[in-house]
């Protein structure tokens, strides 16, 4: 980056730098009324000073939480700032969440002011108002359907912004001071982790961590203020804030705000970003949507797809990858960029995508390597709310479907003996809010921060995660085993719906697979395979092959790994039934309940491990209604091959 | 439109004027109405307030939609009169109707389905452009700048119902729940006083229909239109009417608040049946 941040060392200074240096550049756009309307950083600027000077004329002040309740809009970011000018911290809570879940980082933080979208969010907020007697003033963007409300803690935003401006014409150093005020290691945000291991904690983070991991980022990726980002992820989750706030502040990107959740495919086109984050299940989608309108496309569009997509799979990574291609591939990459990948990129709205990151679960290859074979430049990043996302990120040309890359500058990583990963950064947070049990847990006292994540350094120095540390288990041997990792590799494929690995004291590896209906059935009548029903096709041989070679595959791949190829799949069984959350199989979000399983099919593991040949089984299952039958069916065991890891060496 | 920027929705000029219920603007007199032998309404009164949600129930083929087609000028009831807003007339045509200020929607929608939702609702606005065709056609002068007055109201009314996502899309495409809504913008774009809707809830599952209810009552608290629906589900009509009038073989045998309609027995005789 040419020009010189010394000394902005806070948002609010950030800010107002880009408000001197660039007043006239975008800074954030919205589109309203079917029109995108631009806040330059002048305009936003002007907000939040406004903002800012009517919130300290409500009692804000040094050390004071907002609530901010919404979707990504101009001024739920502009409140941020104007909250970090005073001193205070805002605390950006989930747009989606119920009343109750807001209630507890409300009380929690002892928040007095909120900032909330719209009456959807007013009514939440309201709601849970007796419980919170901390909260006295609600302000409120959106006024539609606001007009009766008579509660004295409601006010618009814009009677609060006109409230501001009248005072900052007045003291106008007021606010200069308090900006001068901040310092680096000030509180600059609190996120609220999700709850799924008790309750949420709030994750306390400094102008200083926030700051200097996105320029690490940003300066990897040579990101500049002509950059574009479409933020359409909670603003409340660390990685939308770092794309949307952190980083756009640190380089003078622009951000741009969709109209509406349904419209984010349209608007994405339309702003053409040029740094794009998606989580698989996006990325997923997105590839689903543009299969299904393939497969309806005229005869001669299906063939040329799947030709040039050929093409691309050979050579459009290593084409990324700066690695070397044959002349003739070349030229017919070229050609199919002009009849297909172009086009597709212009439908998915990533014709200017320069970076594009995706994390938060393991990525399936083949659809990793879709997005990267059309030229669009995807990357896999490791981080979490504790370290201000950039951990590892995979630098460009050594980009990797099965790791998260190196260390980011900055950060040093090292692994417990337990295999747990443990990171010492500039990013990482400062405590979790009024819980000292629970940051002391976390961050030891040499301020290392112990992830509860598994995994290793490959042969590249990339970090690869497996799995959660507390659900890594040894074999027999004493080698590790991961089941999350081999049953993610397993629902890879799209005949695999759901897989359960067991091993964890055991002298090899077995597992359960759930068969994929959809997929399955489609198959089979594809080959005219008649089958009765689910029961029926699971127990059919030719799916016992099918999915035999999927395990074989995915044995072949462990061989090729040192750390886990004594994890490869010895036997394996399809079972007869869905895996369900109501049968308590799977939790309600959707994950394998593991050790449930184990023991509800005890007598399946233990056919596994026997050496039968076949198992009977006996199911209770609940059906929708609540009403309860069973399930009774004989279950083939089979095995699968394996393969000696040096033989898979020299095959790879 | 650029000084828009940073407003959100719901901001005037479509803003003004939700006041409660008002005086009466549309009063029924004896309306009898009859197509040969066929009588479909007789001798039917009842009056509409100002900024009221009125509906009118009654069992198939009772006369609810000749009773809005008589409203809207389309039918010329061959006895009584209609008031409204002081006006006394018997047979209005339909575009004198819309011009003072109702508009509607019907049971089978009336949209242009090979159109844009944009478009069909842009058409909506027709009688409040003042331009010539000549000049609209060409998009030059005031025409332009009317264009943009326009499509500026219309991209409020999209807001609106929330039907963003579709603004580009042919109403032909739209599932129907959504083709309802698209003919309720259409309707709204007149920006009508009072607003006629028959049957807006048919053929909708549940969702759909709570989806519905929310916007009919936003529209009669955000721009204060009063509204006359017509609807044969009781229990959605009850829940977001103010005053309901019942009608049977073309004659009114209710009209009151939904608890004292519900209470009525004649009413209830009409919905479960009589044994004789």
């Amino acid at each position: 980056m040419p020009e010189s941040l010394a000394g902005l060392d806070t948002f609010p200074k950030l800010l107002m730098h880009h408000a001197r240096v660039r007043p006239q550049r975008p800074a954030i756009r919205e589109k309203d009324l079917g029109i995108w309307q631009t806040w330059t950083w002048s305009r936003f600027a002007d907000e939040v000073r406004a903002m800012a000077c009517g919130l300290a004329e409500h009692g804000f002040k040094r050390g004071d939480h907002l609530a901010l309740v919404g979707d990504n809009r101009p001024r739920i970011y502009a409140a941020m700032c104007a909250a970090q000018c005073l001193g205070g911290i805002p605390v950006p809570l989930y747009q989606d969440a119920v009343a109750a879940e807001m209630a507890y980082p409300i009380q929690n933080a002892s928040i007095t002011h909120a900032i909330a979208e719209d009456q959807e969010q007013v009514d939440k907020l309201l709601e849970i108002l007796p419980q919170c007697p901390s909260l006295e003033r609600i302000y409120y963007d959106d006024p539609r359907g606001l007009r009766h409300y008579a509660q004295p803690q409601l006010m618009s935003c814009d009677a609060l912004r006109e409230l501001g401006r009248e005072t900052f014409r007045r003291d106008p150093a007021y606010l200069e001071t308090e900006i001068a005020k901040g310092s680096s290691e000030d509180t600059a945000a609190m996120f609220f982790t999700s709850g799924t291991t008790g309750v949420p904690k709030g994750v306390v983070l400094t102008h200083a961590s926030l700051i200097d991991r996105a320029r690490a980022a940003a300066e990897m990726e040579d990101l500049g203020d002509a950059d574009v980002v479409l933020a359409y992820l909670p603003p409340a989750w660390i990685g939308q804030n770092i794309f949307s706030y952190a980083q756009p502040f640190v380089t003078g990107y622009c951000i741009c705000c969709p109209e509406s959740s349904e419209t984010v495919m349209s608007d994405m086109r339309e702003i053409g970003p040029t740094y794009y984050f998606a989580p698989p299940r996006v990325l997923e989608a997105l590839l689903t949507q543009v299969s299904i309108r393939m497969e309806d496309a005229s005869a001669l569009k299906r063939a040329l797809y799947r030709y040039f997509m050929e093409v691309a799979r050979r050579t459009g990574g290593a084409l990324l990858d700066g690695r070397p291609v044959g002349l003739a591939d070349r030229l017919l990459y070229r050609l199919g960029d002009m009849l297909v990948y172009g086009p597709l990129r212009n439908v998915l709205g990533m014709s200017r995508v320069r970076v594009a990151y995706t994390a938060g679960e393991a990525i399936g290859p083949d659809l990793f390597r879709f997005y990267r074979s059309i030229g669009i430049n995807l990357k896999q990043l490791y981080g979490s709310t504790e370290t201000s996302v950039f951990v590892c990120v995979q630098p460009n040309g050594q980009v990797k479907a099965d790791t998260v890359g190196p260390a980011v500058k900055g950060v040093e990583l090292s692994f417990t003996p337990e295999r747990e990963l443990l990171i010492r950064s500039p990013g990482l947070f400062k405590e979790y809010y009024k819980n000292p049990v629970a940051t002391a847990e976390a961050k030891d006292a040499q301020g290392w921060f112990h992830t509860g994540d598994a995994g290793y350094f490959d042969a590249d120095g990339h970090v690869k995660i497996i799995d959660r540390v507390k659900d890594v288990g040894k074999l027999a041997d004493g080698s590790i085993f991961a089941p999350k990792y081999l049953e993610n590799k397993l629902k890879f494929f799209p005949y695999v719906k759901e897989a359960v690995a067991f091993g964890h004291g055991r002298d090899r590896v077995c597992a359960f697979i759930n068969m994929d209906m959809e997929a399955v059935g489609n198959w089979a009548e594809k080959r005219n395979l008649p089958y009765a029903g689910y029961v029926d096709l699971a127990s059919r041989d030719e799916v016992y092959e099918l999915v035999r070679e999927c395990i074989e595959k995915v044995n072949a791949d462990l061989a090729a790994e040192p750390e886990l190829a004594a994890s490869q799949i010895h036997r394996y069984l399809i079972l007869h039934k869905q895996l369900e959350a109501d049968d308590g199989e799977l939790t309600r979000t959707a994950k394998v309940r593991r050790r449930h399983v184990g023991e509800k099919y005890a007598a399946l593991v233990d056919a596994l491990y026997g050496g039968a040949q076949t198992v009977h089984v006996e199911a209770q299952v609940r059906y929708e209604d609540g009403r309860t039958g069973s399930i009774s069916a004989d279950l083939k065991i089979r095995d699968a091959k394996t393969f000696t890891p040096a033989a898979a060496k020299k095959a790879a | 439109m650029q000084g828009a920027a940073g407003t959100r929705a719901g901001a005037p000029p479509l803003d003004e004027g939700a006041r409660r219920v008002g005086e009466v603007i549309l009063a029924v007199e004896g309306v009898s109405l009859s197509f040969g032998g066929v009588k479909a309404l007789t001798n039917v009164s009842f009056d509409v307030r100002e900024h009221e949600v009125r509906a009118i129930i009654g069992p198939n083929g009772a006369g609810k939609s000749s009773m809005l087609n008589v409203i809207n000028g389309v039918y010329h009831p061959q006895e009584g009169k209609i008031r409204y807003l002081g006006r006394e007339f018997r047979d209005m045509d339909s575009h004198e109707v819309a011009q003072s200020g109702i508009a509607r929607t019907f049971q089978s929608l009336a949209l242009f389905k090979g159109m844009t939702v944009l478009d069909n609702i842009m058409a909506g606005r027709n009688l409040k452009m003042r331009t010539n065709l000549l000049l609209q056609a060409l998009r030059i002068g005031p025409a332009l700048r009317e264009e943009l007055e326009h499509r500026e109201a219309v991209e409020r009314i999209i807001d609106f119902l929330e039907i963003q996502a579709y603004r580009k899309v042919p109403v032909g495409r739209l599932p129907y729940g959504l083709q309802k809504r698209v003919d309720l913008a259409r309707a709204l774009a007149m920006e009508p006083r009072m607003l006629l809707l028959d049957e807006p809830m048919a053929g909708m599952n549940m969702e759909e229909k709570q989806d519905m209810c929310r916007f009919i009552l936003d529209v009669n608290d955000q721009f204060g239109t009063t509204i006359v629906l017509i609807e044969h589900d009781m229990g959605v009509v009850m829940d977001i009417s103010d005053r309901v009038v019942v009608l049977d073989y073309g004659k009114k045998i209710g009209d009151g608040t939904p608890d004292e309609v519900r209470a009525n027995k004649a009413v209830i005789d009409a919905y479960l049946g009589v044994s004789h």
